[in-house]
């Protein structure tokens, strides 16, 4: 056998996977490019009403206006503020409360009960309580955004305080760690994986509960700018707020998954993504 | 080398090292059961004793009981001139398994209870048991017998004068169980300290120790000295052989 | 290995007092139960004792006999059942619509390579926009009535029972599918004997977290704007300064929240036997 007789077929077979390849690596974005392209061309075509469904084009200009005249950095961050400081509170909280009732069993028979009672409230419920108490100031949105992230970080930390191998901690007993050295080094970084699903989830569960209660009373905010805009049919401003809220939901999620990859660089699972890295 | 039960320190040993165990009278029970009952034992110091027995025979209450982690619901245990009341830092205990904590690397595992330069020590007492320059390493990377080396560093960094092992061997391949059996005769040789080791493999029993006890439902059915000079060659010795006969009828 | 040796993997309680365990646990378990009410009862009857003593008023905060009596008031005027039952209605209308959807949609991308390239990433950049940021844009569509409070609802469940399915059939252990092949099981007996149980744990879970979901969408839309159905109840409360009636509205919503649950989980205990852990999913 010669090279020459070899290589063409040796060609066609290297070639067809890498274009079966390419074909992959773009067909994600063919549904969304497509559905883009006919959204524009329908709207300008006035095949759809353009008060129901902006073209894009339209929707980008929006966004450059309200970047421009500050309002679109304005009221993201106002929402953010809000985001930032409810979670610090209700996240620090259901943190503590979840390392007492996990490290201490009379604190778990009087506390844990109650927390799963009240955790059966669908808690946006609470939204016309929290604003009788409150007024529609800042305190309410803070405080509902902080009852939101609570019970995640509360029972994830409890889970992961609770399910740290047993067998570590006997062992960090014998080879004489005191208190503070069994928690900062065996009991907090086993319980660190579930309390970081638990961050994970009281991310999403933080903007849900901003969204609505800004939606319901507030005069600034991402949530007030859509519903203000939905009452002006600024139907653009209505779907850039969307397309925001998306985005920061993305952005939280991304920090998540970076503090895990840095804070769990120990776990075989990251180990192994790391090294098919390039 | 011969071997003096009688005496308090058996020659061949460093000696110093070394500190007596002694069990006056010790019962234990788990609820209803009582798996130790009026128990007495002396280990001089510095010798190498191995237990063995069937499961349930009480040789790991016996470890647990001598290293602290559990009291007796009679009698005394002492070690050196004190009663054992709690964890004693000149006990360390080797557990069937490595219980490496898996987010600290391999040198803050060995020095895992921290204290004065502990890093050098640690990376001192990884070199003792041939893991040289793998100290920056995560446990998860190490090989079943890796792991225990480390746990053995572990053990041996702060210099104990009592080192217990709890079947640490059980779970690996033969031929790493022999590599360990030889780190262990060798740094047990030299550092001279009193070993008590469980194991239910008779012939790893007369590969290591001085004196074998074979326990059955908690007394000692049999109390055997092994006289032959270190290191052993596993197998190899017919005398060995004998003395595995004789160990095995009685268990 | 030996009595003492299981005892590394008991919890620290246990190991203290591993004695006699049949006779003790029984009655450990409801003292530690009791135990758990004595905080919110306690809480509850201080409140009512404050209240009765005047040193506060209970306006903004009333005491548990205030709440029961307002529920016994819109109960016997039959307010409470109308409301419920409009709210209820929403929720599985909504649950319905999200759960179908999400079940087809999760085993065309589950199943078809081609289908979840095309498909998937479009979801997965949908799912990061919170849900609830839909409102605005439906009731715009859809108008501030039924349809865009049930689609608000539907779009809620849908997303994590797609992604419970698909993921559920994208991890069918290839070695129980070849137990397939292997008896020569035919394609329909392949789906009903092999991938169907084995797929329906994960299902389950991803429909009690959609309807959990569902629960908290549709307070959300019944904010909205809404007549009627038991967010009505809060937001008027809100606007009367009744806060007897909005806690007993949240007081109704977790009950049936609650009830729901219980339901969707009982009826799928028969088909996850062979499980071990059936009604432990979260």
């Amino acid at each position: 056998m010669t090279v020459e007789a070899l290589s063409p077929a040796r060609r066609a077979e290297r070639t067809r996977p890498s274009l079966a390849r390419f074909g992959r690596a773009l067909a994600p974005w063919a549904l969304p490019i497509l559905i883009l392209v006919v959204w524009e061309i329908a709207a300008r075509a006035g095949l759809v009403n353009a008060r129901l469904l902006p073209a894009p084009s339209t929707i980008a200009s929006a966004f450059w206006r309200s970047l421009q005249d500050g309002s679109l950095i304005a009221n993201t961050w106002a929402s953010t503020k809000r985001a930032l400081i409810g979670l610090l509170i209700g996240g620090g909280l259901g943190f503590l409360g979840g390392l007492a009732t996990g490290l201490w069993r009379p604190a778990e028979t009087l506390l844990d009960s109650t927390v799963q009672m009240i955790r059966n409230i669908p808690h946006l419920a609470l939204i016309p309580l929290v604003i009788l108490w409150f007024g529609i100031g800042e305190t309410a949105k803070i405080f509902l955004v902080a009852i939101g992230v609570f019970f995640p970080l509360y029972i994830n930390t409890f889970h992961g305080v609770r399910t740290v191998d047993r067998q570590l901690v006997e062992m960090a007993e014998v080879y004489g760690l005191d208190r503070r050295a069994r928690l900062s080094r065996i009991i907090l970084p086993g319980a660190l994986p579930s309390i970081l699903v638990g961050l994970r989830y009281a991310l999403g569960l933080m903007w849900l509960t901003l969204i609505v209660a800004e939606t319901i009373s507030a005069t600034s905010g991402l949530g007030y700018m859509t519903m203000n805009a939905r009452e002006f049919l600024q139907t653009d401003v209505v779907i850039l707020g969307i397309l925001v809220y998306a985005l920061l939901g993305k952005l939280a999620d991304w920090a998540t998954k970076a503090i895990e990859r840095r804070a769990l660089s120990w776990h075989p699972a990251y180990q192994i993504a790391r090294e098919n890295k390039p | 080398m011969s071997l003096a039960v009688q005496r308090d320190v058996a020659p061949g040993a460093a000696g110093a090292a070394g500190l007596p165990i002694r069990l006056a009278g010790v019962s234990k029970s788990f609820g209803e059961t009582e798996v130790l009952r009026r128990f007495d034992l002396h280990i001089p110091a510095g010798q190498f004793v191995a237990v063995v027995g069937r499961s349930g025979g009480g040789k790991s209450t016996l470890l647990r009981l001598v290293s602290g982690l559990d009291q007796p619901s009679g009698g005394r245990v002492m070690i050196g001139e004190r009663a054992v009341t709690s964890l004693d830092p000149a006990v360390r205990l080797l557990f069937q398994e490595a219980r490496l904590v898996p987010w600290q690397r391999v040198v803050e595992n060995v020095g895992i209870a921290r204290g004065e330069n502990w890093r050098e020590r640690a990376l001192q007492a990884l070199r003792d048991v041939g893991l040289d320059g793998r100290g920056d390493e995560w446990p998860s990377v190490l090989s079943g017998g890796q792991r225990q080396r480390v746990a053995l560093a572990r053990a041996l960094v702060s210099r104990p004068n009592i080192l217990l092992l709890d079947e640490p061997f059980g779970a690996l391949d033969a031929l790493t169980r022999i590599e360990m059996h030889r780190l262990l005769d060798g740094i047990w040789r030299e550092r001279g300290f009193t070993t008590v080791l469980i194991t239910h493999d008779v012939a790893e029993a007369v590969a290591l120790a001085d004196r074998v006890i074979v326990l059955r439902e908690g007394r000692v059915a049999l109390d055997l000295p092994v006289d032959l000079e270190h290191p052993r060659a596993e197998l190899a010795d017919p005398r060995a052989a004998e003395l595995q006969k004789q160990i095995l009828a009685a268990v | 290995m030996s009595a003492a040796s299981q005892s590394f993997e008991a919890p620290a309680e246990a190991r203290t007092s591993a004695a006699p365990a049949g006779r003790r646990s029984g009655r450990a378990v409801s003292a530690r139960l009791l135990l758990g009410v004595v905080l919110p009862l306690g809480l509850g009857l201080v409140w009512e004792a404050v209240v009765a003593s005047g040193f506060a008023s209970g306006r903004l905060m009333p005491p548990p006999s205030r709440v029961i009596a307002e529920l016994v008031r819109l109960a016997s005027t039959g307010a409470l059942w109308e409301h419920s039952l409009i709210t209820l209605s929403r929720v599985l209308g909504g649950f319905a619509g999200g759960a179908v959807a999400g079940i087809a949609l999760g085993v065309l991308t589950g199943t078809s390579r081609l289908l979840r390239d095309l498909l998937d990433p479009s979801f997965q950049a949908l799912r990061s926009i919170p849900s609830i940021a839909w409102v605005p844009l439906f009731i715009l569509w859809l108008g501030i009535f039924e349809a865009s409070k049930v689609t608000l609802i539907a779009v809620g469940v849908f997303f994590p029972v797609y992604l419970g399915v698909s993921s559920a059939l994208m991890s069918v252990d290839r070695r129980t599918a070849e137990v397939g092949r292997i008896f020569r099981l035919s394609r329909l007996a392949t789906v009903r004997r092999i991938l169907l149980p084995s797929i329906l744990p994960a299902t389950v879970v991803a429909l009690r977290t959609g309807l959990g979901l569902g629960w908290m969408f549709v307070v959300a839309a019944e904010f909205m704007g809404a007549s009627s159905g038991l967010g009505y109840l809060l937001v008027d409360g809100q606007q009367l300064g009744k806060p007897t009636q909005i806690l007993a509205a949240i007081l109704t919503f977790a009950v049936l929240g609650k009830a729901t649950d219980a339901i969707l989980a009982s009826l799928a205990a028969p088909f996850l036997r062979w499980q071990d852990s059936v009604g432990e999913a979260p």
